[in-house]
């Protein structure tokens, strides 16, 4: 999903600049509110280093083609979505400026695909399938999974939105938009897989540190309930 | 810790850092070989529609680790080691440092 340099034009790749920039600088004021005292754990750098590993495992979703974790999902569960908005930036900063995966003039764009719009839909989704899902511990595994899995293609459409403006190839965008979205589907499968397994693993370990575990209905009571020890 | 108003915590901060630094290490550098070397689907798409060629090197592509590759090495197993050292180092370090930035604003 990385875009590199010169799939989009120079007034849409400032644009998407702008707008991270801009999300960033509200994330760096926001954040704070969701950030946990850092005797508890360096969860941001913690959450950050995971998805950059992860990212480098491209999993084989058919007939040639791959994809890898995004993270959105993931790290706005465990973190809050502001600071998710921070450690994606960090991973995706890195991924460009290290080791060339992803373009310098779309370092915007990239942001806003990975970071922005996996972060505002899985969140949003997991909040809103917490709500309605039994007030147990894997539900918030499994709002996270469902989260991410819509994350994949939510990006995927937000790219073929980019190209319709500022594509520098003209290309049928109704065939387009369907391929992304097709592939991108499968690759959310992927996403949900990993994303549901490790909040699950930090759910039996940690609890404690799922920022969206205070989100479910009668959280702690119902939680302490769930797994006597 | 206060088991009464928060979820009971199964190990120790300090337990849970190094388990989660660790496995994002070894994924990093030794479960990335067998990655899949396919196109991912954005080049898939492009590809099949041709708007891959409008790509342009990126301005970091002279960067001795571009690709996840170390300059010299050829993609071996140390090339492998030294790409996931460095990678999670870094990432690490700019989120942490974003995260502290966060907390300092007044």
């Amino acid at each position: 999903m990385h875009v590199p340099d010169g799939f989009l034009s120079v007034p849409v790749s400032i644009a998407t600049g702008v707008v991270a920039a801009g999300a960033i600088g509200l994330a760096l004021r926001n954040s704070r509110a969701e950030l946990l005292d850092d005797r508890k754990a360096p969860m941001v750098g913690i959450v950050a280093t995971v998805i950059f590993a992860t990212q480098m495992i491209n999993f084989p979703v058919g007939a040639g083609t791959s994809g890898h974790l995004l993270g959105g999902a993931l790290a706005a569960v465990l973190l809050g979505p502001w600071t998710a908005i921070l450690a994606l930036s960090a991973v995706v900063i890195v991924q460009a400026l290290l080791f060339a995966d992803g373009g310098l003039t779309a370092l915007g764009t990239n942001i806003t695909l990975m970071g922005l719009v996996t972060v505002t839909v899985s969140w949003w989704v997991f909040r809103g399938l917490i709500r309605v899902l039994p007030a147990r511990r894997w539900s918030l595994a499994v709002g996270a999974a469902i989260g991410g899995l819509l994350s994949v293609p939510a990006s995927a459409i937000a790219f073929v939105g980019l190209f319709a403006i500022g594509g520098q190839v003209a290309v049928p965008l109704g065939p387009v938009l369907t391929a992304m979205i097709g592939w991108h589907t499968l690759i959310g499968i992927g996403e949900a897989i990993i994303t549901g397994l490790i909040v699950a693993a930090v759910l039996a370990s940690r609890p404690d540190l799922v920022y969206g575990a205070q989100f479910q209905r009668s959280a702690p009571a119902a939680m302490t309930e769930a797994v006597p020890t | 810790m206060s088991a009464s108003s928060t979820p009971r915590a199964r190990i120790s901060t300090r337990a849970f850092t190094l388990w989660a630094l660790g496995i994002a290490l070894v994924i990093s550098t030794a479960v990335s070989i067998w990655a899949s070397s396919s196109p991912d689907g954005l080049e898939f798409v492009a590809g099949a529609f041709g708007f891959d060629e409008s790509a342009a090197a990126s301005a970091t592509s002279g960067s001795p680790l571009a690709d996840y590759s170390v300059v010299g090495l050829d993609g071996n197993w140390l090339s492998v080691l030294i790409v996931g050292v460095v990678g999670c180092a870094i990432s690490f370090a700019l989120a942490w440092g974003l995260g502290k930035l966060a907390k300092r604003r007044a």
